[in-house]
């Protein structure tokens, strides 16, 4: 086993074990932090992967832009206390069941696939470097990525009406 | 890596992610279960990439950067989550400055 296989398997093992507590955890602060543990997990497959824009990208803007804002909401209303009154237990069992049975479903339809002996590169290949990204991006997908511009405008717009007093 | 092993990776987080919305009732943490599957999307979608960047170097086509287009998806995906995580909290604030509580059992007035 390479040393690229060795690390696939501990992100994978930190990205399932972490996406647990996030699930798990009572108190929202930890969750939060468990979250971040997820999305360095998630970047560390995607710096395996040779998708480094990806990787810095993920870290950029999940752990560093979207949990602080979950970060301030959460301190904001004060929940840093385990306040949460659990659901109840008959619900919570049919969420779960829920929830694996789509695991299941999901995992028997797909484990039989053509795709079974297709591999997916590691380390290797220049697609996912910043020069190759930003060229396709500025050149064949510029339209969507100036409409995306204006997506943040309105979005922006949109925050900052719904948050104002009254 | 074989790509199964990616599949099911992401199948596994999403539905970790699906358990959550489903069991917890603090709509910050469900909130929070939603970015999980979106990323189990997004890690997909790079693995699906490398997965044709692969093909179409072994077959030789005659492609410019084959496989780009995931990662450039997986890029947009992140531009909407982000834009989208921004109303949603906005919106998350409102409701607890109206009824102070973040509790979706409470959040059913909008039909009274």
């Amino acid at each position: 086993m390479s040393i690229s296989h060795l690390l696939f398997w501990i992100l994978s093992v930190a990205v399932l074990f972490s996406a647990l507590m996030v699930v798990t955890s009572r108190n929202p602060v930890h969750s939060v932090i468990w979250l971040i543990v997820t999305f360095f997990a998630i970047s560390g497959h995607y710096i395996l992967l040779n998708a480094q824009f990806l990787a810095i990208v993920n870290i950029i803007v999940y752990a560093g832009a979207i949990m602080v804002l979950f970060l301030f909401v959460i301190m904001l209303m004060n929940l840093n206390k385990e306040s949460e009154p659990a659901r109840h237990k008959w619900l919570q069992l049919a969420g779960a069941v829920s929830g694996g049975a789509l695991l299941l479903v999901l995992v028997s339809a797909l484990k039989n696939t053509e795709l079974k002996s297709q591999q997916s590169l590691l380390i290797e290949g220049h697609i996912g470097l910043i020069k190759t990204l930003g060229q396709e991006l500025f050149s064949t997908y510029v339209i969507p990525f100036e409409l995306s511009s204006i997506l943040f405008l309105s979005a922006m717009v949109g925050a900052v009406l719904i948050g104002k007093k009254d | 890596m074989p790509i199964n092993y990616y599949l099911f990776l992401a199948i596994a987080l999403f539905s970790i992610g699906v358990v959550g919305v489903l069991t917890r009732r603090n709509a910050i943490i469900i909130f929070m279960c939603i970015e999980l599957m979106l990323n189990a999307v997004n890690l997909l979608l790079v693995a699906f990439s490398k997965m044709h960047y692969q093909q179409a170097v072994a077959a030789a086509l005659p492609i410019a950067n084959p496989g780009v287009e995931g990662q450039l998806f997986v890029f947009f995906i992140m531009v909407v989550a982000a834009a989208e995580v921004s109303v949603g909290l906005a919106i998350i604030v409102m409701l607890y400055r109206n009824i102070h509580s973040v509790d979706i059992n409470f959040l059913n007035r909008l039909k009274h």
